[in-house]
């Protein structure tokens, strides 16, 4: 006879009322406006804000893994000058909060008028050794979002990256050097592949929780994505909550999608290891 | 410096910090020669191991592999100290077997035996993958190909360590300590591997405290105790009727 577990049925039948009873409940409810709700889930506007809101949370993921990654190899780098600048850089944008840093992007064009690259005292008539990039009034506000979210996400991404590359048996790093392999090449093929079991699950957690921090574009100001649009689409119908649910669906649905995503790339990373960090209970 | 020599080494100091691990050794090996080093743990025959591959740099004292000085370049009497790149072509012809095998993981043994070609030597993959499976046949694990590490015994992993090192095709293979990490069962088929590749002419500095192994394969034994060398010699007279009495001691402990 297999073990009973009566405590356990009790628990998710209680469990399962309660659910129960608040959906009931939901259903009638005035206050949540289903017809709202069904209104504006597939709206055409709400359905371009998700996906500004997931081009935002890809394009500013992107830059803050490759970033990410560059700084951590930095740390770890023989050379002195590429571990401070990586040092100070997360400091900076570790020690301050995303939502003020966001504020600051969006206000970079009045700090700076525009960037020079080149020599600045040199010229020849109008002619300078160099480039004036103008920051215009009208700079894209997305872009300024994602060099927001990204850098600030770089600064996560390089802690994590960091705590992977140590994961690795200083043994791998000599082996692979005894084999004549430059550092670099040691790093690419040899440290990095086997960081990767280490980095990926704290990973996808960040690719999720930049999907959720994308609500936060509204400081640059941003108004495209999916919050800010349903918050304005509420404004209209003098109702704020059907469409909360309606930016709650959303999200939820992005999330789903990327467990399952981060769930078959935790698998194939595995390989070399009998046993899947992945709990079957 | 002879032609005949691979390794000559004089008056090597290494410390960590205020720690001086090599108090001056001085020893060389010949062409083709297999050396055992031996001694008590921390006498600094693996740290010595370590400055032949430049994997630890030495504080002073000359170090040359096959009239090459290690680690640096000399021009008009003063040492430079080679650039990363350098350095790394010197280690190609050194190779190094680890006590902990230090196979890649994540790759199976075969690639674990073709990833120095591939990537270090850039030879094209087809050809590395006919020579690899050539190197595993040769420690007799043609069968275990796609095996990956993990799924590999103690002996088998460090065998196709020997192979990924043959791969570069050395000049000097070391060895620290290779069957220390083994449950004694699996010793045997490590040591016959490594006695295939001294009867084939190989250059090996062997780190070890298989005297059996010293005793039949070795042509010179050096005891070394507290970073220095206290005698060396044939292993047979070594081991036989030991000079000193530290190595006396250390003998008694180990046959």
């Amino acid at each position: 006879m297999p073990l009973r577990h009566p405590i356990r049925w009790a628990a998710a039948f209680y469990f399962v009322l309660i659910g129960v009873a608040f959906v009931v409940d939901a259903l009638h409810r005035s206050a949540y406006e289903w017809k709202a709700f069904y209104k504006y889930i597939f709206d055409v506007r709400v359905f371009k804000a998700a996906g500004v809101t997931l081009s935002l949370t890809a394009i500013s993921m992107f830059i803050a893994i490759i970033w990410g990654v560059a700084l951590a190899v930095m740390r770890r780098s023989p050379n002195p000058v590429f571990r401070q600048v990586s040092w100070f850089f997360i400091w900076v944008f570790r020690g301050t909060p995303v939502y003020v840093q966001l504020v600051f992007w969006g206000l970079l064009s009045t700090i700076y008028h525009s960037f020079f690259i080149g020599i600045p005292d040199i010229h020849f008539g109008h002619f300078y050794l160099g480039i004036h990039i103008p920051i215009s009034q009208t700079a894209s506000l997305y872009w300024l979002a994602i060099i927001g979210l990204s850098l600030n996400e770089a600064a996560y991404m390089a802690e994590i990256v960091r705590a992977g590359l140590l994961s690795v048996d200083e043994g791998q790093e000599e082996a692979a050097t005894s084999l004549g392999m430059s550092w670099w090449t040691t790093m690419r093929f040899i440290v990095i592949p086997q960081a990767m079991r280490i980095i990926i699950p704290p990973t996808g957690n960040e690719i999720i929780s930049m999907l959720k921090t994308t609500s936060l574009v509204t400081a640059v100001p941003l108004i495209t994505d999916l919050y800010a649009r349903t918050r304005n689409i509420s404004d209209e119908i003098y109702n704020p909550i059907p469409l909360l649910m309606v930016a709650c669906a959303w999200y939820l649905f992005f999330t789903t999608v990327l467990m399952f995503i981060q769930y078959f790339v935790e698998k194939r990373f595995a390989r070399g290891h009998s046993v899947l960090r992945v709990s079957h209970e | 410096m002879s032609e005949s020599l691979m390794v000559s080494a004089v008056d090597i100091h290494k410390s960590f910090g205020t720690n001086e691990v090599l108090k001056g050794i001085t020893l060389e090996v010949k062409r083709g020669e297999v050396m055992c080093l031996v001694g008590p743990s921390g006498s600094g025959k693996s740290t010595f191991l370590r400055c032949i591959n430049h994997l630890e740099r030495i504080n002073s004292g000359r170090l040359m592999v096959d009239n090459q000085l290690i680690g640096y370049r000399e021009s008009n009497g003063k040492l430079h100290e080679l650039k990363p790149s350098e350095a790394a072509a010197q280690r190609v012809g050194i190779g190094m077997v680890f006590q902990k095998f230090n196979l890649f993981p994540h790759m199976t043994a075969l690639d674990n035996v073709i990833s120095g070609m591939i990537r270090v030597q850039k030879i094209d993959r087809a050809t590395a993958i006919a020579e690899g499976t050539e190197l595993l046949k040769r420690v007799g694990l043609a069968d275990k190909l796609d095996h990956y590490p993990a799924h590999l015994s103690g002996g088998q992993q460090q065998r196709v360590a020997i192979a990924r090192s043959l791969a570069m095709k050395p000049k000097l293979m070391l060895f620290d300590e290779p069957t220390s990490a083994l449950d004694p069962e699996l010793v045997g088929e490590v040591l016959d591997a490594m006695k295939e590749l001294a009867q084939s002419g190989m250059t090996m500095i062997v780190v070890t405290h298989e005297m059996g192994f010293a005793r039949e394969v070795a042509d010179s034994l050096v005891f070394m105790d507290g970073g220095v060398v206290v005698e060396s010699g044939d292993p047979q007279e070594v081991l036989r009727s030991p000079k000193h009495e530290r190595t006396r001691t250390f003998l008694s402990k180990v046959l």
